[in-house]
């Protein structure tokens, strides 16, 4: 019989997530060294919801990425 | 398990298409009102809560997230439709009805042409739009006009072996057309609002909710009536089709929380509760 060769959804929506994260993180503590000017800020700016947001996608993405990766479910099958 | 699922989940659209607007309303310095005023005073009205609260609240990357998934949404609901219309469209007309024999190729370059179509006539809709007060009528007005006299043809197809396919051609017809004659009537005629919402002051979601169960009363009846006057389908050819003609599995051994009849319970439950805290 042949091997599955199919990659699962999981996976890309793990790499989605990832790249999301990795993005919104990096914008978020970006800003934390740099602040915008006060006129530029969103509200609430404070809280930094970009940094606690862009954290649960990256984590979400590596947990997504590493549990369904193609090599991983190759090996399990 | 599927449309119990479905069901569950359309239970939050109210919460998803109001809740933001309540939001905006408490939390925004600015005060929303409809399209026409809006347009008039280059103001903002309340079509326009989501991409003011993410302007409002999100930073960049966040800002970028949330645009992306309303235009992700945006772009798979008209996906979706256009998809729907260009399938129906090709198959189930064209080549049933118009065109029995043609080529593949005929058919695909047919779905193709239907597609761009398609596109055209939503975007064409967009302008219909814009004569309603806000989106949230616009699309109650065409769940009554299509959604509620579909519910009566499903229900009874599913339900009824005696139903036949002209009661559920003529019953869908019926009632669709009778509903967008009384969207028509009290647009002409603003009094006719006191025979179709039962009330001269009815607003305008109470006309749709009274048009969508006037549209439903009147498909299921003419479905009714067409299907005793034409021939009814051999029971042989219902199977896996009716519920009283089909075999349902056994759920003796099933636990109950994978029992679809179960989850049905518990939708029907909140459901009922929801109407009675919202009523």
């Amino acid at each position: 019989m042949e091997p599955d060769t199919s990659i699962s959804i999981w996976f890309f929506i793990g790499i989605s997530l990832l790249v999301n994260g990795v993005l919104i993180l990096g914008a978020g503590l970006y800003q934390l060294v740099h602040p915008p000017p006060p006129a530029q800020q969103v509200v609430l700016y404070q809280l930094h919801a970009n940094v606690w947001w862009g954290a649960v996608l990256l984590l979400i993405g590596v947990i997504y990425s590493v549990k369904f990766s193609p090599s991983r479910t190759r090996l399990e099958s | 398990m599927a449309p119990i699922i479905g069901a569950a989940f359309k239970m939050f659209v109210p919460f998803i298409v109001i809740l933001p607007g309540l939001l905006a309303l408490a939390l925004l310095p600015i005060k929303l009102t409809g399209e026409a005023a809006a347009v008039a005073s280059g103001g903002h009205s309340y079509n326009e809560v989501l991409p003011l609260m993410l302007a409002r609240y999100c930073g960049p990357g966040l800002l970028g997230l949330g645009i992306t998934a309303l235009i992700a949404g945006f772009m798979s609901g008209m996906a979706g439709n256009v998809s729907a219309f260009s399938t129906v469209w090709t198959y189930d007309i064209y080549a049933a009805l118009i065109k029995k024999d043609a080529s593949d190729s005929h058919y695909v370059s047919m779905g193709r042409w239907s597609t761009v179509l398609g596109v055209a006539v939503s975007i064409g809709t967009a302008y219909l739009v814009m004569q309603f007060l806000s989106i949230m009528d616009y699309v109650q007005a065409l769940f009554s006009f299509f959604i509620a006299p579909l519910f009566g043809t499903v229900i009874l197809g599913m339900l009824w072996k005696r139903a036949t396919a002209a009661g559920g051609f003529w019953g869908l017809l019926a009632g669709t057309v009778s509903s967008v004659g009384m969207w028509a009537w009290v647009k002409i005629d603003p009094t006719a609002l006191r025979y179709v919402a039962l009330s001269p002051n009815a607003r305008d979601m109470a006309e749709n909710m009274y048009r969508a169960l006037w549209s439903w009363i009147v498909c299921v009846v003419v479905t009714v009536v067409v299907s005793l006057l034409t021939k009814p389908k051999p029971v042989s050819e219902l199977t896996g089709l009716v519920y009283g003609a089909t075999d349902i599995p056994s759920e003796d051994n099933v636990p109950l929380y994978h029992r679809p009849a179960f989850w049905a319970a518990v939708v029907v439950v909140i459901f009922a509760v929801l109407n009675v805290i919202f009523w």
